[in-house]
This record gives structure tokens, C-alpha cells and sequence, in this order.
């Protein structure tokens, strides 16, 4: 499988309101530029990781704010995006079923304060896998994967958190080749997902054991983008002709592979409160999936 | 090569890691056997140290959950029921750190259950 590491010198810095925006001119995002018909222009944000009921000072010693501030700041978009979607982890994980309930009830109730009509959520391995789902399901509704289609554009949301082991699991794969089978090959995909398809670092456990079985299905198709999260910081990458972008967390930032010897939650750092957390805006401009970065600092 | 040859040779790779799975129950030698502590949240011990080209079992032993024990960079991980022993076989080892962690979701510490293999050169 070729594989291309898009490198930060991709990315034009631009100077936003709220913070940093990183407009990405990406690798998995500018091939899909031709006009896919059917479509029409949208934009939607991606939240992610927001580890409601995280208590540990040293690192976030304002818990409460950044999702706030995410949310404040995307009610103050000019535009607005068509819908909101938390890219799972909603929740720090707990041994206590109640609060588990709690925390993922408190998500719901202040997510409602988005002006966005339509709001999506899934689960990351916080939320579900100490349950397999049972209180996110309860909560939220739904089912852990399924797929909505947005002007034009097929979402398909796959869960690889609701089992101890990071996997799909075949019954999820056999869903998903069901999905795509005669979906035109040109159509519009976006795969949104809570950990890395693709084996980013397993070393970290960064990676879905069967994620390459997705990848393979979803490589028959021509205009693929997924956009996920679980490690916390901004990182883009390719498996052939798929861009697979993670989001910040609005927690915490980890450390990038290479900067440390074990993975590490980086500390707050009180000359730049909130470093390193963020959310995204994704374009949709002709079928193609154009990611904006924006730091909630 | 004969179809029926080359078929023989297709069903044994599918098998394969299969054997690898039964390979992992075996103890006809495997060499050195260490046996490690699986509880939520870390492995006992934290430091494991062979020599290169050395035969290495790993002997997991877990008391509260199924924990996973995967070293990514030998392609090597076990799920460790509790209350059952189970026997990871390593491959030939080369000189290195390797990583090991508990790739099975088990809770708020579970991004602390990490552990090293140290392989030192002969």
C-alpha cells in the first residue's frame, strides 16, 4: 500500500478568529477537487475528545472551559456549519456505571447549547468499551456505527471502541462492504471514526487491529477522506489515495510519536493556557474535504 | 509447480497463524520462561531482560480482566483471560528496546500498563 506523509509545510498558517486556523492543503483533500455531481457545498465540525469528568490539574486545570470555549466559538461562525459531529471519548472513563451515565448526560446537555441544528455523536473507548456501549447507547441512542448522507456526501461512521481490543470485527466489516457495494465509485465518502484505521503507532496502541480491511474495501473507491481521533493532536496522513486527518482534543494534547520515549499527556502550560487543544471545521466544496484547524486558545 | 502443490502451499499459509496460536500454548522449546502479572493497570514485572537470539516464553497471568500483552515490534500479543495462564513464544530475538503494552481497553490506567523487553547483545 503506498503511503505519503504529508509534511506541516503543507498547510498554509492563517491567522482566525479564536485562535490559530491551519488551512491544510492536503494530500486526500485536493484530489477529490473534481465536481462530483449530486453535491452541494457545505461545512461541518469535527469535535473530538473531550474527556468529560478528566481530573488532573497538572495537565487541564480547566476542564470545564474548553469545551466552552469550542462550543462558543463555533456559534460565533460566520457561517454555520450543517452539522456538529464529537468524534467519540465524549467521556473520561470510569469504573462507575452512574457516572459513566452522568458524564455522558452532561455532554448531551451542554453540546445542546450548539446553534448547529443537527449535532452527531459517536463513542470512543472511554464511553463504551468497559460496557460495550450499553450506557453511551442508552444515553445517546442510535447505534455505535451507521452512515447519513449530507447533500450528496455518504458518512460513514465505523466503531473500533466498543470492544476492549481496538477492532471492527467482522460482522462491522461484512456491514460496511454491504454499505459500499454498489455505491458509484466517484461517490463522496467521508469515514468518520474514533481511533486511526491505519497502524499509526501500535506502540501507543494508535491503530485498529482489522483497520487495514477497511481501508482495502473503502480503497475501491475514489474520493474517500476519514477524519478521526484518540491521540490528541492534529496529524495527516495517506494510505494510498485516502487522507486520514486527526482532530485535537479538547482535554488534553499527547505527544506526537517521535517527541517522547512513552506516550504522554503534555502538561498545561500557563504562558499559553489551552495549548495544543483545538477542534476543526471541514469544508465540503464540490464532494472534496478541505480540514481547517482551530485552536481553542 | 503442480496446482494441487501450489494449492497445499495456499491452505498452509492461511493456517499459519493458527499455528502461531497453537505455538503460543507450546512449551517444547521455547527456552526461558517468564512469567508476568497482568492487573489493572500494570504488568509485574515492568522490565523484562533476555540476551540476543535467546528463546523466550512469556507465562501472562491476569486477575481481574482480559488483558492484552502486545509487543508491536515482534508481532507478538496474547489476550490474557483471568485465571488462566497463557504462554506467549517469542520469535528469535535481536538486540533492542522493545515496547510492550496491554493492547485490551481496561480502564482510566490502562494508557499506563506498559512494559520493556531489553534484548542485550551476547
Amino acid at each position: 500500500m503506498e503511503i505519503h506523509h504529508p509534511d506541516r509545510r503543507d498547510f498554509v498558517r492563517l491567522a482566525g478568529l479564536g485562535g490559530l486556523i491551519v488551512a491544510s492543503a492536503l494530500p486526500g483533500c485536493a484530489h477529490l477537487a473534481s465536481p462530483a455531481s449530486g453535491t452541494k457545498d457545505f461545512s461541518f465540525v469535527q469535535l473530538s475528545d473531550v474527556h468529560w469528568g478528566y481530573g488532573n490539574p497538572k495537565v487541564n486545570p480547566e476542564p470545564r472551559q474548553s469545551l466552552m470555549r469550542a462550543i462558543a466559538a463555533v456559534n460565533a461562525l460566520e457561517v454555520q456549519p450543517d452539522f456538529v459531529v464529537f468524534t467519540g471519548d465524549l467521556t473520561q472513563t470510569t469504573d462507575d456505571p452512574k457516572l459513566r451515565r452522568a458524564r455522558l448526560r452532561e455532554v448531551k446537555e451542554i453540546a445542546s447549547g450548539l446553534k448547529a441544528t443537527r449535532v452527531r455523536f459517536f463513542a470512543g473507548e472511554h464511553d463504551a468499551s468497559l460496557d460495550r456501549g450499553e450506557a453511551y447507547l442508552e444515553v445517546f441512542g442510535g447505534a455505535l456505527n451507521y452512515t447519513f448522507d449530507h447533500n450528496g456526501v455518504h458518512f460513514i461512521v465505523l466503531d473500533n471502541t466498543s470492544q476492549p481490543a481496538p477492532v471492527l470485527g467482522e460482522s462491522q466489516l461484512d456491514w460496511l462492504k454491504t454499505d459500499l457495494a454498489g455505491r458509484p465509485k466517484d461517490a463522496p465518502i467521508v469515514v468518520l471514526t474514533h481511533r486511526p484505521l491505519f497502524a499509526l503507532y501500535p506502540q501507543w496502541d494508535w491503530a485498529t487491529r482489522d483497520g487495514a480491511a477497511a481501508i482495502e474495501m473503502l480503497a475501491s473507491h475514489q474520493n474517500v477522506t476519514v477524519f478521526y481521533g484518540h491521540i490528541h493532536h492534529e496529524h495527516h496522513h495517506m494510505t494510498g489515495h485516502i487522507g486520514h486527518h486527526s482532530a485535537m482534543s479538547l482535554m488534553f494534547p499527547l505527544s506526537p510519536v517521535g517527541t517522547a520515549p512513552q506516550k504522554t499527556q503534555l502538561p498545561w502550560d500557563e504562558a499559553q493556557p489551552f495549548k495544543g487543544l483545538g477542534w476543526r471545521t471541514v469544508d465540503m466544496q464540490k464532494g472534496a474535504a478541505r480540514p481547517l484547524e482551530h485552536a481553542t486558545a | 509447480m503442480q496446482r494441487r502443490q501450489l494449492a497445499c502451499l495456499a491452505g498452509l499459509a492461511l493456517l499459519a497463524p493458527i499455528g502461531r496460536r497453537l505455538q503460543a500454548a507450546s512449551t517444547d522449546g521455547a527456552g526461558r520462561r517468564i512469567s508476568i502479572a497482568a492487573t489493572r493497570f500494570s504488568f509485574s514485572p515492568r522490565e523484562i531482560r533476555a540476551v540476543q537470539g535467546e528463546k523466550l516464553t512469556l507465562v501472562l497471568s491476569s486477575t481481574d480482566f482480559v488483558h492484552g500483552f502486545s509487543i508491536p515490534d515482534l508481532n507478538a500479543r496474547i489476550d490474557a483471560p483471568p485465571g488462566k495462564a497463557v504462554e506467549l513464544v517469542l520469535p528469535v530475538l535481536r538486540e533492542g528496546r522493545y515496547a510492550c503494552l496491554c493492547d485490551n481497553f481496561c480502564g482510566e490506567g490502562h494508557d499506563t500498563m506498559v512494559a520493556t523487553l531489553w534484548v542485550s547483545a551476547r
